[in-house]
């Protein structure tokens, strides 16, 4: 409650500092970008626990061949709402959490531009959780589509995948509503001599993020729009007996799915981004080709969706241009990692959990990298679409990538929002069961895919029974050693050694307010050389 | 790419693998078999699709290792903790230049084996044998259109019992992999896969051959695989298409001339006995007999054995009002399906006697006790 005693101080100072309600109205109401940024990431890390539990689920099923656990309409339900619940849910308010709270005290502002919209795209996405979760207990279940939600299966959905629909509806609202005031805030508000191009990389990832958001989220709500109206309306949009066609759903979805793989991964390149230089104490190595290089993949990723429908039929001319785009996002990609490289050569190293977290990414996410390669080839994505292959892959991405950066980030900043430092010992036993668990849960689904397993099915054949085992271990595994990081983060609030402003020693406007963070910072830009 | 650098990738590829094999080591598995890549292609398409992925696999490994070992040394050499002071360099447009050209040319490496490649898949010209695939939820239809065997049809259907699935059998060899009509194809014959399909999308998959194509409601998609090595080849459908999904499995068999010659002769007879006398008169009881089989390979999977459906997905036909209600009302479902539902229109798959005697089952089990028989004559009148 520090920031709480701080504020009042200023009571007579200013309006409506010291007027704020207390308890719950103060989460209800808070127009705080400190508070929002908080409530995100509690959420965030509630849902992960929730879309976890899902796929323990999954895997509990997949421990042997067999039916065991649930059925199979039920599987179908865990697989879409544990996906939606992840990417919705889990990694996208997770990124919006740490945009909130950081990236005003990066770039010297003393709030979101808009403080009251911010606490509404918030307010929003329990509503929506709320409705994915429901769709569960309603007749009919939640949907079994997958969370790609194809036509025309999605149209033989029950109520469940209404509720879905408008979830999805709600959660698009909250991030183009988020996506707004961050452009805003960094358009508007940097303090006076901070350029675009002496922000720090975080807000520049999000920066290129929020346009992306915006991009694609309407093209989503149309999807699923169009998808209600064939559903209860009579349109047939998806289907071909009224002149439709169901892939066109999957164009549609692409359009906004492929750039949605970028939107969860820049501001995981740009939690990266900070981290590594801080530990090698050395500045960014190539900055301005880094904001570039995120820029390309940006633009790159809204012409490259077809090649999630090589098996769709698309014409031989059609899946050449969609190979070679593909292909052409290595370039970029390749130089961010290489990049990264070069800011730790010749750097004077430590190894805290933050940078456990980020190298840890570097070395997992490259991994996802090289598999996305091979599925860009065409031929071979023939022989590995809708198999385990493909599941590896995106989690090496989604997991590995995102949730390993999401995981640095709040190590590195955990003593900047508490004033404590957090248990190194825990962190680090935490960051090495993580990464043992994970790569026990995933690396084995590579062979799985290879051998020809489709993802998707709730019982297989007998040969996939020995990964399957390992998979299914390393999930539990992978799943409890996450309940270490709430004790660590409890921990840290709780109490600990008390955290300098300046806990790391590195540049950045951030680390020149003290820790804890005072509820109001920057009221009096800083000034930047 | 030439011929020795695919041959060389051909037998580094497998060796792949060898890092899972610290996973092996786990006791209580060290027994049990893994593998670690693809089955190679049995087809000539399918076999440089797999060298190429090999070859690709270890173009990212070497890459990897080679990044990750400077990592390395960095991570090893320049820590705080031995007393290297970190330099201030950070930038360097020679270097940067560099490591977004060379990246470049690679991929034009790889572009040239992969647009080769995918030309020779996508060939679907001049085919021996020409067979439609109709994806039903959940089996296969398949019909033969041109060539020899012209005009033969058939539904293959999962044949794994019930029983193994839920563990009350031990499984067998083929566990959810056999069918109880596989499809029958000549060696060495271009055989053209027509897919599409009649509820949702699934897709045909047969990874020895390195084919997949969706099958797609109102489409016609299309596919080809010659297959050099007589064999019987398994695979399953590979686009989620609702509850069943994983248990609608592919089974090929690859036959030589003579032996197909002799299952077109045998299919063929087997089609016109199974056609029957149109104007026959069923009996209750034989109606009922015949319809209880009908009705486990077509319905059971929603409406369930004991005809209670699943509650809020599936309706259930026991004491429901068309099963016990008017009698066209019930053919006209069967035949129709209903829209926007799961419940397809049999009247493209099923002959008039299935249709006729599964209508007779589902009158006459559990509590529906109408005592009608149905004739094959009065679906007929109803289509």
């Amino acid at each position: 409650m520090a920031a709480v005693d701080h504020a009042h101080g200023h009571e007579h100072g200013h309006d409506g500092h010291g007027h704020h309600p207390t308890g719950l109205m103060r989460w209800v109401t808070t127009t705080n970008h400190k508070d929002i940024g908080s409530m995100y990431l509690w959420f965030s890390f509630a849902m992960f626990m929730v879309g976890g539990a899902m796929s323990l689920v999954i895997r509990a099923e997949l421990f042997q061949p067999g039916l065991q656990v649930v059925s199979p309409a039920f599987y179908n339900q865990m697989i879409t709402l544990h996906a939606l619940i992840m990417v919705f849910g889990a990694i996208m308010p997770a990124f919006v959490g740490f945009a909130n709270w950081m990236i005003p005290l990066q770039i010297g502002a003393p709030d979101m531009a808009f403080a009251r919209m911010n606490n509404w795209s918030f307010w929003i996405l329990p509503v929506a959780g709320s409705m994915l979760v429901g769709s569960m207990f309603v007749p009919g279940g939640a949907s079994g589509t997958g969370w790609t939600l194809y036509p025309p299966l999605s149209i033989q959905m029950g109520m469940g995948m209404d509720m879905a629909i408008f979830g999805v509806h709600l959660l698009g609202m909250s991030s183009i509503m988020g996506s707004i005031n961050i452009i805003t805030t960094i358009l508007n508000l940097r303090a006076p001599g901070m350029t675009l191009m002496k922000m720090p990389m975080f807000c520049w990832t999000w920066l290129i993020t929020a346009y992306l958001l915006i991009a694609v989220m309407p093209v989503l709500a149309g999807a699923v729009t169009m998808l209600l109206t064939d559903r209860h309306f009579g349109t047939t949009f998806f289907d071909a007996a009224g002149g439709g066609d169901p892939v066109l759903f999957q164009h549609i979805f692409w359009f906004f799915g492929h750039p949605e793989v970028y939107i969860i991964a820049l501001p995981a390149f740009g939690v990266i981004s900070e981290v590594i230089p801080a530990f090698s104490r050395k500045p960014i190595f190539g900055y301005t080709s880094m904001v570039y290089a995120i820029a390309s993949i940006a633009i790159i990723s809204f012409f490259v969706w077809a090649h999630h429908m090589y098996t769709t039929g698309i014409p031989l001319t059609g899946q050449l241009y969609f190979m070679y785009a593909t292909m052409l996002i290595a370039v970029p990609t390749g130089v961010k990692v290489f990049n990264w490289v070069a800011t730790m050569w010749r750097g004077e190293l430590t190894f805290e959990t933050p940078m456990l977290f980020a190298l840890g990414f570097l070395f997992l996410f490259t991994l996802g990298g090289f598999s996305g390669l091979v599925l860009s080839v065409t031929a071979v994505d023939i022989m590995l679409q809708d198999t385990y292959y493909v599941v590896a892959h995106f989690h090496y991405v989604m997991v590995a990538g995102a949730v390993f950066s999401a995981y640095a980030g709040a190590y590195y900043w955990l003593p900047k929002w508490t004033g404590h430092m957090y248990d190194e010992t825990l962190g680090k036993a935490h960051f090495w069961l993580t990464l043992f668990f994970f790569n026990l849960t995933f690396f084995v689904q590579h062979f799985l895919g290879l051998a020809g397993m489709p993802r998707r099915i709730p019982d297989y054949a007998l040969q996939f029974a020995e990964f399957n085992k390992l998979s299914s271990i390393g999930a539990f595994g992978l799943g409890l050693s996450q309940l270490l990081f709430l004790y660590v983060v409890i921990k840290c609030i709780k109490g600990g050694k008390k955290a300098e402003a300046n806990v790391w020693g590195a540049p950045g406007l951030e680390w020149t307010v003290p820790s804890p963070a005072p509820y109001h910072t920057f009221e009096e830009p800083p000034v930047v050389k | 790419m030439n011929l020795t650098v695919y041959r060389l990738a051909k037998h580094l590829g497998a060796k792949m693998g060898s890092i899972g094999l610290f996973f092996a080591l786990l006791p209580s598995l060290a027994m049990a078999k893994y593998e670690y890549n693809m089955e190679p292609p049995v087809s000539a398409t399918g076999l440089s699709a797999y060298h190429l992925h090999n070859w690709m696999t270890m173009v990212c490994l070497v890459i990897f290792v080679v990044v990750f070992a400077v990592l390395g040394y960095s991570l090893y050499a320049h820590r705080k903790s031995v007393g290297h002071k970190a330099a201030s360099f950070h930038e360097n447009t020679l270097v940067e230049l560099a490591w977004t050209i060379v990246p470049f040319l690679i991929l034009i490496v790889i572009a040239v084996p992969a647009t080769k490649a995918l030309i020779a898949m996508k060939d679907t010209s001049e085919p021996d044998i020409t067979i439609k695939v109709t994806g039903y939820q959940w089996k296969w239809g398949y019909d033969y259109l041109k060539g020899d065997g012209e005009g033969i049809k058939f539904i293959s259907t999962l044949s794994t019992p019930q029983a193994q699935i839920n563990g009350q059998e031990p499984k067998g060899e083929n566990y959810l992999l056999e069918v109880d009509n596989p499809i029958v194809v000549p060696v060495n014959k271009k055989i053209r896969i027509l897919t599409t399909a009649n509820d949702v999308i699934h897709s045909w998959a047969m990874p020895a051959f390195a084919i997949k194509q969706d099958a797609v409601p109102g489409f016609i998609r299309d596919t080809a695989f010659r297959v050099e090595k007589e064999g019987t080849y398994r695979g399953q459908c590979s686009e989620l298409c609702g509850k069943d999904h994983g248990f609608m499995p592919i089974v090929v068999e690859v036959v030589s001339d003579e032996k197909y010659a002799a299952w077109v002769e045998d299919q063929k007879k087997k089609m016109a006995a199974a056609a029957g006398d149109p104007n026959k008169v069923w009996t209750l009881d034989e109606s009922k007999a015949y319809g209880e089989k009908v009705y486990a390979t077509n319905c059971v999977a929603c409406h369930q054995a004991n005809g209670k459906g699943i509650p809020g997905a599936f309706k259930a036909l026991d004491g429901s009002p068309i099963a016990t209600g008017p009698k066209a009302e019930h053919i006209s479902r069967v035949l129709n399906g209903k829209a926007g539902t799961a419940m397809a229109a049999f009247g493209k798959q099923l002959s008039d006697a299935d249709i006729a005697a599964v209508i007779t089952y589902e009158r006459n089990s559990w509590s529906n006790k109408t005592g009608e028989v149905i004739q094959p004559s009065e679906i007929k009148a109803a289509r």
